[in-house]
């Protein structure tokens, strides 16, 4: 059959979602919708604008013809379920929603911010199972049948029960001689790495920086996801102490307090102690915070950790600093001049939404 | 001819016979067993496999496949309006299923057949589209896809605004106005001598004269009368390329094929099932299909409170209709009788029911249809209801019961197939070339940022300056691209021929 008519205008349409997609990759980045719509491997991503524009009528329409029981003045029953009557002016307008994996919108990100692809150090690999289709079963789907070992097996069945007869060489499997393909796992070095999160959630981190965090974090894993296969993500709050934990937590804890950023950095010393030795894992921390430290002397045992134990044990430390309702604090200039010329050092300014993408790129330009 | 199992092909002779007997008139059918996978390729193409390449066939691929994978939905069947009819039958379908759908598809065939909104239509649509889908393949082999695509995207944004009713009615006498004729007289009513000053009084003259006037004003405008099938005028006016021509001309012809289906959803529908349940329920089903045939059928039929079910609404009408006039409700001294209890007692047997509903399927359209038949016992009955958003809570209410607002509320929505009727009234709007399109307003606004985004298009084809006329909160706005930028501007809605042309507000 060759290929299909469908197929070609299917393609099509991928290619032309990939573009809108890139072309619209700041606005949703900035807005953050993404986030939310992502399951195990899609995103679902709302592009009202790939359907081609017409003349039609708005929504504020007088309703519509219905059929049922009721009085008037009642409610018409069913309604928030099925998107019929969702609150909002958008309401009825349905808004397309295109899958896409996220291998895919890394890959997007990717070309858009032009990021190198990472090359993972050394020979830290662990080794895991993947398979590939060499092996032979007796059961399988009809799709993965292996019609020359079938027929030999039911040619050794047939000669071997006396049925086959070289001058009229029929040869008929039963359901005994089928055999499939089936998969041989195996193993294959693979790198793998740990992704340490930590914020601040002192009192000056309003809800807006912890959006911002969120938003970076989501493309930063999803980038990361996809280059290494086995990824593993930790969160790490601090206000004057530190916490670690789950994704819920990290992006919606609001502490108050007083920040003293050596407490997450001391957590995270002892996380990658604990779990992730250097030699297996391809270590990321990121710390996200709105700049302002407790004393200058905690900054000082910052920079002593961060010099002393956690930089040689990771690829890279990035550091992003969020603009809050209060400015922005001290901390990034004295990383900065601590690490003038230390190129594992990365630091970041977010001053609003539209920082974030920038910041992803220097964080990740590097392919570390 | 089709590759139906022995089985079906038994099924689809016994279907045909019986359908022929009850008097159902169709082209040959040819069925087509499928998978579900085929018949998504094929619906996807709005059920013809050759047509042009384009992505929006891709999109609706992968949605329908999507939501078949997910469950949520399933093609039951597709039928082809065309000399011999197509039809495709999901192979996975059982064979109550397939009988059901043999008989709806009877149904839809002689209603393509027959139904007077379907005359002009092309029988031979598979060729038409093939044709069409190769040259524009060749196009696009000569002048680039994405060019091609480009413009078949403006074209598809744009291919409703044709006009429905043209294929029967001749909207110019086709006569050329020559400038340098002498002047007309004043046509005067015809009478004798003695007669001529009571039946043709000066003031009537004067009136003629002025009438007169105004159209030979309008006859100078161009157009000189709106133009509703505006790809049409594109096609006769816009500077386009022989290629664009050839393809614009294609998608309308696509368009006026399809535009009876937009029509007749309701009668085209009810009409199928009303024949597929009486089929089925008489001949078709054995015992043992009864219970399955019903869940089904009641599957079809299912309303949701919020909306109309075509399907229900369609093969209730129908029997509703077969029923009247079976008991003598219609004419003067029925319609005429006020008292309700009467009127549902009212049975003069007279079997005319069945004649009736052949004769409605043939010169009805859905709005014809609702408008002729919906009554208020059938209002009533079907507990139909007009809803609304309740300004307050945000929630969807019962508004009415009265079936004149029903009624009025599903003609609103039936009218133009849901949409937006526009025109061309001025092509040469201030001297400059520039197009002038009007929206018939009929009460319900336009989605303006599509609006503007549509105009775009049409822009693109145009060359110069484009314009649209609508309202917006009870204000005439008029929307405008020069191609480079969009602009709205409040305008004096224009009237009787007078365009908003001058009204405007000068620019700031």
């Amino acid at each position: 059959m060759g290929v299909r008519r469908i197929d070609q205008d299917h393609t099509r349409f991928r290619q032309i979602v990939r573009g809108k997609i890139k072309q619209n990759l700041r606005r949703f980045v900035s807005s953050g919708e993404l986030i939310g719509k992502q399951g195990q491997k899609y995103v679902a991503i709302p592009l009202p604008q790939i359907a081609l524009p017409r003349f039609r009528f708005g929504e504020n329409k007088k309703g519509g013809v219905g059929q049922g029981e009721g009085e008037p003045g009642q409610p018409v029953p069913g309604q928030d379920q099925d998107g019929q009557g969702q609150a909002g002016e958008q309401e009825g307008q349905h808004v397309l929603e295109v899958e896409v994996p996220l291998e895919e919108l890394a890959r997007i990100l990717g070309e858009e911010l032009e990021l190198p692809n990472i090359e993972p150090r050394g020979k830290k690999n662990i080794r895991s199972a993947a398979g590939r289709y060499t092996g032979i079963s007796r059961s399988g789907p009809q799709s993965l049948r292996h019609f020359r070992r079938t027929f030999k097996a039911a040619l050794r069945r047939q000669i071997s029960s006396g049925t086959y007869d070289p001058d009229r060489p029929m040869i008929v499997p039963i359901r005994d001689d089928m055999r499939f393909r089936s998969v041989q796992t195996r193993e294959v070095p693979q790198a793998s790495a740990a992704v340490v999160y930590m914020m601040d959630v002192s009192g000056s981190m309003g809800r807006e920086q912890k959006e911002i965090v969120r938003i970076e974090a989501f493309w930063i894993d999803t980038w990361l996801r996809h280059q290494y296969k086995n990824l593993e993500v930790n969160y790490i709050v601090h206000d004057a102490v530190a916490h670690l934990v789950d994704q819920h937590t990290f992006f919606h804890l609001r502490e108050s307090g007083g920040t003293k950023i050596s407490s997450a950095y001391e957590l995270c010393l002892q996380l990658m102690r604990d779990k992730y030795p250097s030699s297996e894992w391809n270590i990321y921390p990121f710390h996200f915070s709105d700049g302002d430290n407790w004393s200058s002397r905690d900054t000082e045992r910052c920079v002593e950790l961060l010099k002393t134990s956690i930089l040689p044990e990771t690829n890279q430390f990035c550091y992003g600093q969020v603009k809050s309702a209060y400015g922005s604090g001290q901390f990034k200039k004295d990383l900065d001049s601590a690490f003038r010329s230390e190129e594992k050092v990365v630091t970041t300014d977010i001053p609003d939404r539209e920082g974030i993408l920038p910041s992803i790129k220097s964080f990740l330009g590097k392919g570390r | 001819m089709g590759n139906l199992t022995p089985e079906l092909a038994a099924f689809r002779d016994e279907t045909r016979d019986l359908a022929r007997s009850y008097g159902l008139d169709f082209y040959e059918v040819i069925f087509e067993l499928v998978d579900y996978d085929e018949l998504n390729m094929v619906a996807s193409y709005g059920g013809f496999p050759t047509r042009y390449p384009h992505w929006r066939f891709g999109m609706e691929y992968e949605q329908l496949s999507k939501s078949y994978a997910w469950g949520l939905s399933k093609i039951y069947e597709l039928v082809i309006n065309n000399d011999p009819c197509y039809a495709y039958l999901m192979r996975s379908n059982s064979i109550t299923e397939q009988k059901l759908v043999m008989a709806h598809v009877y149904g839809h065939c002689d209603f393509f057949k027959n139904n007077s909104w379907f005359a002009n239509t092309s029988r031979k649509m598979m060729d038409v589209l093939a044709n069409h889908g190769a040259r524009i393949r060749r196009y696009m082999d000569r002048h680039g896809v994405e060019v091609v695509e480009d413009f078949i995207d403006v074209v598809h944004s744009l291919d409703n605004l044709i006009d429905p009713y043209s294929p029967f009615i001749r909207r110019d006498d086709g006569k050329k106005r020559v400038d340098d004729e002498a002047p007309r007289e004043v046509k005067k009513i015809q009478a004798k001598d003695y007669m001529d000053r009571f039946i043709n009084p000066p003031k009537f003259l004067a009136d003629q004269r002025k009438k007169q006037k105004a159209e030979d004003e309008r006859e100078r405008r161009f157009p000189p009368r709106p133009v509703r099938d505006v790809l049409k005028f594109l096609l006769d006016h816009a500077p386009l390329q022989t290629w664009q021509h050839d393809v614009l001309a294609m998608l309308r012809e696509e368009a006026y094929y399809f535009a009876p289906q937009g029509m007749t959803k309701i009668m085209n529908e009810g009409w199928a099932v009303y024949w597929h349940s009486k089929l089925m329920t008489r001949h078709l089903c054995d015992a043992s299909e009864i219970v399955h045939y019903c869940d089904t059928h009641s599957g079809t039929l299912a309303t949701r409170p919020g909306q109309i079910n075509p399907y229900k609404i369609g093969v209730e009408l129908f029997r509703d209709i077969e029923e009247r006039w079976d008991r003598g409700r219609f004419g003067p001294e029925y319609q005429a009788c006020d008292d309700p209890e009467l009127r549902r007692q009212w049975n003069r047997p007279t079997g005319l029911g069945r004649e009736r509903i052949f004769e409605v399927r043939r010169i009805y359209n859905d709005v014809t249809f609702i408008d002729e038949f919906v009554t208020p016992e059938f209002a009533e009955d079907q507990k139909l209801f007009v809803y609304g958003r309740n300004a307050q809570t945000g929630q969807l209410e019962i508004v009415d019961r009265d079936y004149r607002k029903v009624k009025d509320q599903l003609l609103n929505a039936l009218t133009n197939f849901g949409n937006p009727i526009i025109r061309v009234v001025e092509a040469n709007y201030k001297n400059r070339g520039e197009l002038y399109l009007q929206h018939d307003w009929s009460g319900n606004e336009l989605q303006l940022e599509h609006a503007q985004m549509t105009l775009q298009g049409l822009q693109r084809l145009w060359g110069r300056p484009v314009h649209l006329e609508t309202m917006e909160g009870g204000k005439g706005r008029l929307l405008s691209y020069d191609g480079q930028q969009s602009t709205m501007k409040e305008v004096t809605p224009s009237k009787g021929g007078q365009l908003a042309v001058g009204k405007e507000p000068e620019p700031s």
